[in-house]
Order: C-alpha cells, then sequence, then structure tokens
C-alpha cells in the first residue's frame, strides 16, 4: 500500500469508523436502562466493605 | 467475595518469582562478566544486586508466612507506595530548584564535577518529577482505587511487590545512567535500551495485576476512575513499546540506535511525547480526581454520565494531538494541521471534565473554606482547566511560532505538572495517609495550609516569570531593524530573562519548601502524633459543620 492510498483510507474508511464507534458509546451512555447502573455505579466509592 | 484461610509458604506466584529472580540473577551475573563497556558494567551490577536481594527477601518473607488473606485489603503495599511517591517527589523538586538557579547563574555549573552540569541534571529532574514522583503516585493511587471501587484484594499474590520494586529499579538504573551519561536522547524517554526493557516488563506485569483484580470484581460495571488507570497503563505500554524499538549495537553494550530515522523519528518521539502528558500526567491524573474528589467531598461525582463522555473523547483526541510540538517542520503540513485541529478540539473533553470535578462540590463548596486538602484538589482541578485552555492555543500554528522554543512552554508544562498533577497527588496522599495508617486525622491540618498556600505561591511566581520571559523571548527572536537585520543577538535575550529566571527559581523553591512541610507532616501522622494546639475532631465546635449556602 503506499503513501497515497494509506493517507485516503485513513481520511475517509479511517474516520467514519471512529466516528461511528464513538457514536456507539455515547449511545451506550443515554441509552436508558443503563441509568440505574450507572447511579450504582457513582455510589461505589462510598460501599467499599470487603465481603 | 471469596473466603480463603491467610495462606503460610508459597503459592504459585511466589514460586513464578522466585524462578523468575533466580535466572536473572544468573543472567546478570553472565552479562556483567561477558560486557567490556563501563557505564554497562556499573548496570549490571546494580541490577544482579537488586535481581539477588529480590530472592533474598523473597526468601525471608516466604519462610515468615505471606499474607495474601482474601477477606483483607493489601494495604502494605499503599504504605510503601505513599512513602516512595513522597521520597521521589521531594527529590525531583529539589533537582528541579538547583537546575532553576543553574539556569539563573551558570556559574553553578562547577567544571570539576561536570556529572552535576544542568544538561546531565536535567533529565533526571524530569524523570524524577514525571515517573517516579508522577508514576509512583499513580501506581499507589490506582492499587488503592482498584480494590475499593471493585472490593476485591489486588490480584497476583506478591506479584504486586514485584511491580514496586521493580519500577524502583527502573528509576535508578534511569537516574545513575543519566549522571553517567547513558542516553538515547529522546525526550522524556532517555533511558536505553536494556533499561527499556526492564520497564516494560515491569509494566507488563502492572497491567496483569490491575486487570486481575478487576476481573475478581462481583459487581457488572467497572467505575469510571478504572478506566482512566486502565487506558494510561495500556496506552504507556504501547507508547513506551513504540517510541523505543531500537537496535542495539552489542548485546554487551549501552548504545542503540532507533528503528525509525529523520521525520518518522520527530514524529514518533512527540507522538510518544505529548501521549505521555495526555495518558501519564492526564488520564492517570484523573483517575486520581474520578475516586478522590468525590470521596473527599462526600458525594457521588457530579454526572457519572458526563464523565464516560469525558473518557471516550479524551481517549478518540488526545491520541492525535503530538504533531503540534512539529510545526514549521518537514513534517508534511496537513499532519500538522491535523495536531493543531485535534489539539483544539481537546477543549471539550478537558473542560466537561473540569467542569465534572468541580460541580461534584455543587452544595458542599464550604469544605473549600474548612478542608484544606479539600481546596489544594480544588485547585489542582482549576489548574487543570486553565493548562487545557493555554495549550490548545498554544497548538495553533501562528501562535505557536512565537511561543515554540521559548520558556512559554516551560511555564505552561509547569502550570499543569505543578498544579495540576502536583496538588492532586498531594491532595490524594493527604486523604491515604489517615485512612492507611487508621489515624483519626492528620498531624496538623494548619501544616496543609501552609503547604497550599506556600505552594501556591510558588506556582504563581513560576508560571508569570515564564510567561513575561517567554514572550519576550518570542518577540525578541522575531524582532528586525529598519535594515532587516535582527534586532537583537541571541545572548542579548538570555540575558533580558535573568531576573525572570530568578523568579522562576524563587517559585521552585517555594513549591519545594511546601512538598517538606508535607513530607514532615505525614512522618507525623504516620508515628500516629497529633498536634497539641491543634485537638482532635471531639473537641472541634460543631459550627464548621454548618454548609455556605
Amino acid at each position: 500500500m503506499n503513501y497515497e492510498a494509506m493517507a485516503h483510507f485513513a481520511q475517509t474508511w479511517g474516520m467514519i469508523y471512529f466516528m461511528l464507534i464513538f457514536a456507539g458509546a455515547v449511545t451506550y451512555i443515554f441509552w436508558p436502562s443503563n441509568r440505574k447502573k450507572f447511579e450504582d455505579a457513582a455510589n461505589s466509592p462510598f460501599n467499599e466493605e470487603l465481603d | 467475595m471469596e473466603k480463603s484461610m491467610p495462606r503460610k509458604g508459597m503459592g504459585l506466584d511466589v514460586l513464578t518469582l522466585a524462578v523468575v529472580l533466580i535466572v536473572l540473577s544468573v543472567l546478570g551475573l553472565l552479562w556483567s562478566a561477558g560486557t567490556q563497556d563501563p557505564l554497562l558494567q556499573v548496570h549490571t551490577w546494580i541490577m544482579t544486586g537488586a535481581f539477588v536481594l529480590g530472592l533474598v527477601a523473597l526468601a525471608m518473607k516466604g519462610f515468615a508466612g505471606l499474607d495474601n488473606d482474601q477477606s483483607r485489603y493489601n494495604e502494605g503495599i499503599i504504605k510503601a507506595g505513599v512513602i516512595a511517591t513522597l521520597f521521589w517527589g521531594i527529590v525531583g523538586f529539589l533537582v528541579g530548584v538547583i537546575i532553576a538557579f543553574q539556569l539563573a547563574f551558570p556559574a553553578l555549573n562547577i567544571e570539576g564535577i561536570g556529572w552535576l552540569n544542568f544538561g546531565r541534571l536535567r533529565p533526571i529532574h524530569t524523570s524524577a518529577v514525571i515517573f517516579a514522583f508522577g508514576g509512583n503516585a499513580l501506581m499507589v493511587t490506582s492499587f488503592y482505587v482498584v480494590q475499593r471501587t471493585n472490593r476485591a484484594r489486588l490480584a497476583g499474590g506478591i506479584w504486586p511487590w514485584f511491580v514496586f520494586w521493580g519500577y524502583q529499579l527502573f528509576i535508578l538504573l534511569a537516574a545513575s545512567g543519566y549522571i553517567m551519561g547513558v542516553t538515547q536522547s529522546k525526550e522524556y524517554a532517555e533511558p536505553e535500551w536494556y533499561v527499556d526493557i526492564w520497564l516494560t516488563v515491569v509494566w507488563v506485569s502492572y497491567l496483569l495485576v490491575f486487570l486481575g483484580t478487576l476481573m475478581k470484581r462481583k459487581q457488572a460495571h467497572i467505575y469510571v476512575a478504572n478506566w482512566f488507570y486502565l487506558s494510561f497503563i495500556v496506552t504507556v505500554a504501547m507508547l513506551h513499546i513504540v517510541n523505543n524499538l531500537s537496535m542495539p549495537v552489542t548485546l554487551y553494550g549501552i548504545k542503540s540506535y532507533s528503528a525509525f530515522s529523520g521525520v518518522q523519528d520527530a514524529l514518533t518521539q512527540w507522538w510518544y511525547g505529548h501521549n505521555a502528558v495526555g495518558f501519564f500526567l492526564t488520564a492517570g491524573f484523573l483517575g486520581i480526581m474520578y475516586y478522590f474528589v468525590p470521596k473527599r467531598a462526600e458525594r457521588p461525582v457530579y454526572s457519572y454520565r458526563l464523565s464516560i463522555i469525558h473518557f471516550w473523547a479524551l481517549i478518540f483526541t488526545y491520541i492525535w494531538a503530538g504533531p503540534h510540538h512539529l510545526h514549521y517542520t518537514a513534517l508534511p503540513e496537513w499532519t500538522q494541521t491535523l495536531g493543531m485541529v485535534f489539539s483544539v478540539v481537546l477543549w471539550m473533553p478537558s473542560w466537561g471534565g473540569m467542569i465534572n470535578g468541580l460541580m461534584t462540590l455543587s452544595g458542599a463548596w464550604d469544605k473549600l473554606r474548612t478542608d484544606p486538602v479539600m481546596r489544594m484538589m480544588v485547585v489542582s482541578v482549576a489548574f487543570y482547566g486553565m493548562s487545557t485552555f493555554e495549550g490548545p492555543v498554544m497548538a495553533i500554528r501562528s501562535v505557536n511560532s512565537l511561543s515554540h522554543y521559548t520558556d512559554w512552554t516551560v511555564g505552561h508544562v509547569h502550570s499543569g505538572t505543578l498544579g495540576w498533577v502536583g496538588f492532586v497527588s498531594f491532595g490524594a496522599i493527604y486523604c491515604l495517609v489517615p485512612w492507611i495508617w487508621k489515624r483519626k486525622r492528620l498531624y496538623s491540618n494548619d501544616m496543609v495550609e501552609w503547604h497550599f498556600w506556600i505552594a501556591t505561591i510558588g506556582i504563581v511566581f513560576y508560571i508569570t516569570s515564564m510567561w513575561v520571559s517567554g514572550i519576550m523571548q518570542g518577540l525578541m527572536w522575531r524582532a528586525y531593524n529598519s535594515f532587516g537585520f535582527l534586532e537583537y543577538s541571541f545572548v542579548e535575550t538570555v540575558e533580558a530573562m535573568h531576573p525572570y529566571y530568578i523568579i522562576r527559581a524563587t517559585g521552585g523553591l517555594l513549591f519545594l519548601i511546601g512538598a517538606l512541610i508535607m513530607a514532615y507532616n505525614i512522618w507525623r501522622t504516620i508515628r500516629g502524633d497529633v498536634r497539641k494546639v491543634e485537638p482532635l475532631p471531639e473537641a472541634e465546635p460543631l459550627a464548621a459543620a454548618i454548609p455556605a449556602e
């Protein structure tokens, strides 16, 4: 693969790939059923008994 | 939690470590016998000595019975890490003050002791503060946080201790190498090939210990601070390995040559260099922020969702910012523009994270007045915001044409390291010591106040003097007279910077004094003392608990 082909791939499919992954992350963050899980997680520093 | 009796004697972890250390000791001996290089001889002796000492310690511990009680957290390693962090912090700050005075007064570079001149000491300062102080702070807090938020004892039995002592050996090899002149001349990656290999071994062990502990967790979701720590560990492993790909001239010599050359080598170095800032000095310390700020404020993080967006946006963006170190060089212009654009985009995750950290105090702002440790951490987050505002500005090509190669860069770096990295680490240690040593309180809260104010004034001296000095320097370099000649010779710019160098060195000295006060306070806290003029909480008036609103 030469330099031009590499640069072209990175600037098109590479960009789309990253944007899709980031969109996936944002979807996960705002998915309604995850709300409870995140609330529990936010409180995990305050529940540290081992057992 | 899996229950098991305190284990006596040898387990698989001890056995594997013993075998590894025996093999390394033999290899070290053969290596030191084979080399003619006097510098490598010193290092092979240090390494072999360390491996043998490790074996002796392991044997003594093994016979005494090793504590691997799964119903308790591993707290011994936290204690060791706190002490190592403080020790290396003071060494690093001290060397920084020395080289700052060497810059202000060149006569301090004494000819007879050339190994103590600025050129040899400068990498000792940078490595000591970033990797020795910062690295130990990250390691100790990550070992604390990963245990507590996943409610599992540190995995790997004896191996966390290998990570701890292996890392100290890396620091010793790096620092002694710089003094002797062993360097591959890559900024923040100066150690030569064999020290790089050793760090890789230690770092992969660190990753395995961290992952092993995460796998022992009971709940489905991993707390966000661990995400930041994990990204720091994984990315630093990747950066370290790629940037240090090199071929030694001989296995019995210190010298190696990089696998890259020319502009590729430069870009690889600054891809490494800037992500050392992004993932070592930022992501790792954000892990500290996301645990210790909520914990100290006694309320959960302002927005957990924002913290996850902060994480992914930071990870996606930081890795591309490196080329802004190579504006106006042989690097293709589109690559420079890419680095510049991503640096500017970084504003968003950085400020999102800063707001998330600061707003965690919402409803508890009175703690800023009553709790100097909380104030220290909040000011550190404010410095994070300030330096991540300044950084993108300086990454813009036209601004960079003024700021690059000047003291402005040095001032920017120190607002991030002294203000953000330093203060958030101090805050975390002030929290950790009473928790781990089971003390009601620190020896003295007044001393934390003194530390806070002396160090803050020191940082202000440092960054304001470097702003003035750096911008002046940049303007003098680009000044032309009416004939089109340069207005100033280089030495005239150096002369003009002299007063600012003195102010900067004074600022650094104040920061060091603050750290010495802290070390005394921590030492007395560990001993279990309480300062007589500051009685214990029982005697304190309840009025302090009334919120400010």
